[in-house]
């Protein structure tokens, strides 16, 4: 990892408008906790419909992709990240600095909050709440490397995330069983089963081990991946 | 002292070929990559910054190939043609970062000398965004000038200065020549070139046209046969006039009006044609070449 890097992208990040977005959608998801919680009361359901439902399904993977989009778009859009790369600096080390920012972003605006939801809605029983932020923090992993190597492979990195979002981890996700093998969601939501003492059942169920797992060869596999793009980025002129 | 050597390089896009079979060394000392607009000199600049894999043929820097080799750029600085930086941060703050990518020891000093060697220690303190073309460019030298490099690569230094800004930089570069590091920068215009390269390269269609010492360019470009449309008060006796000089190779009445001249050499020609013209009484109402561009005059080094 590289300070620069991190300070340079950590600025990139929180000092452009998309900035807003990230605090947005995270007080969004309290102030929803907040009132399901005056209205309809707290409990395991309310929790899964808010934190697992909102925060996971929705707000988890928007900051990660604001965020990630954020360090990596703009500079590879504009050239600009050739004085990144001109550097005796290893494109791994650069694509892992600017994801570690992501990471940061995705922890700070979205898995924190959803602990906050969750313990809003889950007062009794807050290891449900830690539950949900543990697969929130799995989830945040793995979205930060899929769209880290998205922005590495096309300029519509922002669009291909949400198709991806929007499209697999929601629509395909909900009517075909099968890709809850190859859905982040679905990954997150076997990890909160696991962890949170019962009070969570995901259905169709999956094995935690594997979501654990399946998470890491994802996160590595695609760090990897998109260093190697870096690697070969093309730094053409006008010509 | 740093060679970087092009070996047989040929660079291809998918069936779009932008560099064709290039061999070239270029060595300590600034050397100017001339050709026209679209001609592969960004292409070849990226091949020596290793910022593209040749698709054939061998790119090194002291032997070493500078493909996915990021060590090399300890002893390379390279000025990007497109303009975009962080435009967020002050130039001070632009060229420390650049300095601890480098991994200096003291980046804060280096970004201050760098700044100070391109004239924006005053403006060091203002942030990107508001710093004229010039400033930007001068902002970008010393982001790579930052590490000392041996080997200095620009695309197209010179773009959007103003005269001042030019004088400036070609001082700079020559210093940096003279302080025996490899200097490369691309042009698509000769005067610019000459007036800081001793060395040129000639790039023309991807193909390297010509190679050598600034004064055998500017003769290939100069000696090669011009072609003029002149109008006169009469046509015929102005061609056969000229045809009797042997600075001209042939001359033809045009259809629709006019003469058609063909000069062999170029010098002569333009102190004759006055001269001849007032001698037979003939009055010269236009003469203008009619393919002067700068891509006729590459068209012509590529054909010799």
């Amino acid at each position: 990892m590289n300070a620069t890097i991190v300070r340079l992208s950590a600025r990139a990040v929180l000092g452009r408008r998309r900035g807003v977005l990230l605090v947005i959608l995270p007080l969004v998801l309290i102030a929803l906790a907040v009132v399901v919680r005056l209205l309809a009361g707290e409990g395991p359901d309310s929790a899964k419909i808010v934190v697992g439902g909102l925060g996971l399904g929705v707000v988890l993977p928007l900051v990660a992709l604001i965020a990630t989009s954020s360090v990596f778009s703009p500079e590879m859009d504009d050239g600009s990240i050739v004085y990144l790369l001109a550097k005796p600096i290893s494109r791994h080390t650069v694509v892992i600095s600017k994801s570690v920012v992501a990471f940061g972003c995705a922890v700070a605006f979205a898995v924190l909050p959803i602990l906050i939801a969750g313990l809003l809605l889950t007062s009794g029983r807050p290891q449900l709440a830690f539950a949900y932020s543990l697969g929130a923090l799995a989830a945040g992993a793995a979205y930060t490397a899929l769209f880290a190597w998205l922005a590495t492979l096309s300029r519509h990195a922002v669009v291909l995330g949400l198709v991806y979002v929007l499209l697999w981890e929601g629509l395909v996700g909900d009517l075909v069983a099968g890709v809850r093998w190859v859905s982040v969601t679905r990954w997150a939501s076997a990890i909160v089963e696991a962890t949170g003492g019962g009070a969570y059942a995901a259905s169709p169920s999956l094995g935690v081990v594997y979501a654990i797992a399946a998470t890491l060869v994802l996160v590595v596999g695609l760090t990897y991946l998109a260093g190697r793009r870096l690697q070969s980025f093309n730094l053409t002129g006008d010509e | 002292m740093s060679v970087i050597e092009l070996d047989h390089v040929s660079r291809w896009y998918h069936n779009v070929v932008a560099v064709n079979d290039v061999s070239m060394t270029i060595g300590p000392g600034v050397t100017g990559l001339l050709g026209p607009n679209g001609a592969g000199k960004s292409t070849l600049i990226s091949l020596m910054s290793g910022f593209l894999r040749p698709s054939a043929g061998t790119v090194t820097l002291d032997g070493r190939p500078l493909w996915r080799d990021p060590s090399a750029y300890r002893d390379i600085g390279l000025v990007p043609e497109r303009e975009a930086l962080f435009d967020y941060l002050t130039g001070r703050q632009f060229v420390h970062a650049n300095a601890a990518l480098h991994g200096l020891a003291d980046p804060a000093s280096a970004a201050q000398d760098a700044l100070a060697v391109v004239e924006m220690s005053d403006a060091q303190d203002r942030v990107i965004s508001t710093y004229s073309k010039g400033m930007r460019q001068r902002v970008k030298m010393a982001s790579a000038l930052v590490h000392d490099p041996s080997v200095l690569l620009l695309d197209e230094p010179f773009n959007g200065m103003d005269p001042r800004q030019r004088m400036h930089l070609m001082e700079l570069l020559r210093r940096m020549g003279a302080e025996g590091r490899t200097v490369l920068f691309s042009s698509h215009i000769l005067e610019e070139v000459e007036q800081v390269a001793r060395q040129i390269e000639v790039v023309v269609a991807g193909r390297h046209a010509a190679s050598g010492d600034f004064g055998a360019i500017r003769r290939l470009m100069t000696d090669r046969p011009n072609r003029y449309v002149l109008r006169s008060s009469d046509d015929r006796r102005l061609a056969s006039a000229l045809l009797g000089d042997p600075s001209v190779r042939g001359a033809s009445l045009r259809p629709q009006g006019g003469l058609e001249v063909e000069a062999g050499d170029f010098g002569r020609f333009v102190l004759i044609l006055p001269r001849l013209a007032r001698e037979q009484g003939v009055r010269l109402l236009e003469v203008s070449p009619t393919d002067e561009s700068l891509e006729s005059v590459f068209a012509y080094l590529v054909a010799t």
